[in-house]
């Protein structure tokens, strides 16, 4: 990189249409090109803006095409993509929902967009095998409690005081006339245990089971902390559904 | 969180065979990986799952931009089927604070 001044100057420029064409961009017809560098500069923001609606189909349904691509392309000035994999770009994008005023009045918002990012992150995520429920059957009682697990590559957990799975869900299958009650907090499970990403609303208690075995408690732990919080808790059902849906891939040995 | 509940290894192991002697468990785990295969070239048109995101070889490459700079159009969604914890429902009227410059 010999003249890094000129780089962020170009990058700046191709993000911000209000920027004058920078300097030292050259047409072989001579003079500045600045009608030239204005098409490009608007493919790349179309381009990334388009990105945006298919990374976030449920959310561009929400808020209509119109405006979501008027919120993308106020992101896209700020957050060039960090990947050439443009199927990875959006990552701060919730987070920009969250803290853009005109959004505040569908809070549950940025949430759909964290499930919708974790579901291509899913699709994305390297295959491997759900953790069978005979690998669990061969550990001996005495040391189930101690055990821990390790994430299956797809698997991802968020937890929002909306309904966002049902939102997520509603607007993914584009179905209409049913009334939804947002302020059901609603935990979402993200998942791909073949082919398919799954995505489901878990309870309180078993997603703080999951969340803290996730984050490498043990299965006693992570009973515990899941009972503290949840008085309902069913460890048991629990265990089937994190078998049935692979959050684990494997049992971590030690 | 400060609660600490104590929980027994009889309990954590009851559980487990609990959850393992639920016998549909075992075939539908087992046979996810069997069950599925890619399907290519049989969605409907318009409906084509282009799932695998921006980037790949079922994006499109557009190069027309919308000129569109306000916030009043309304698209068909569900935003008006949400009802807010407090009463309110969902909105597709922009505010007119703190709108960026």
């Amino acid at each position: 990189m010999p003249d890094s001044g000129h780089e962020s100057a170009f990058s700046t420029a191709i993000r911000d249409p209000y920027v004058p064409t920078p300097g030292g961009v050259i047409s072989a017809f001579g003079g500045v090109p600045a009608k030239r560098f204005d098409v490009y500069r608007n493919n790349v923001t179309v381009s990334l803006v388009k990105a945006l609606a298919e990374i976030f189909p449920a959310v561009s349904r929400i808020v209509g095409e119109q405006r979501f691509a008027d919120l993308a392309r106020l992101f896209v000035r700020e957050n060039p993509p960090k990947s050439p994999l443009l199927f990875r770009y959006g990552r701060e994008f919730p987070a920009f929902i969250e803290s853009f005023a005109p959004a505040r009045s569908m809070p549950y918002l940025a949430d759909v967009a964290r499930l919708e990012r974790a579901w291509l992150d899913a699709f994305h995520a390297a295959d491997a095998a759900p953790l069978s429920p005979q690998s669990l059957a061969a550990i001996p009682p005495d040391n189930l409690p101690i055990a821990r697990f390790v994430a299956h590559p797809a698997a991802a957990l968020t937890r929002s005081p909306f309904a966002a799975v049902t939102i997520f869900h509603t607007n993914r299958e584009e179905r209409t006339g049913q009334r939804i009650d947002a302020g059901i907090a609603e935990n979402g499970l993200v998942t791909r245990p073949g082919h398919d990403v799954v995505v489901r609303s878990v309870p309180a208690g078993t997603a703080a089971f999951l969340n803290a075995l996730l984050t490498d408690d043990t299965l006693a732990e992570a009973a515990s902390k899941a009972t503290a919080e949840d008085a309902e808790f069913d460890l048991s059902a629990a265990i089937g559904l994190m078998l049935e849906s692979g959050v684990f891939a494997a049992i971590e040995s030690g | 969180m400060s609660t600490k509940t104590i929980v027994s290894a009889a309990y954590v192991a009851g559980a487990v065979a609990a959850a393992l002697s639920t016998a549909s468990l075992v075939t539908t785990t087992g046979a996810v990986a069997q069950e599925k295969e890619k399907c290519y070239g049989v969605s409907m048109a318009g409906k084509n799952d282009c799932a695998a995101g921006p980037g790949t070889s079922c994006a499109g490459t557009s190069t027309v931009d919308y000129q569109g700079n306000s916030w009043t159009y309304v698209d068909a969604g569900t935003c008006m089927d949400i009802d807010l914890p407090d009463g309110r429902m969902g909105s597709l009227e922009p505010l007119d604070r703190d709108l960026p410059a």
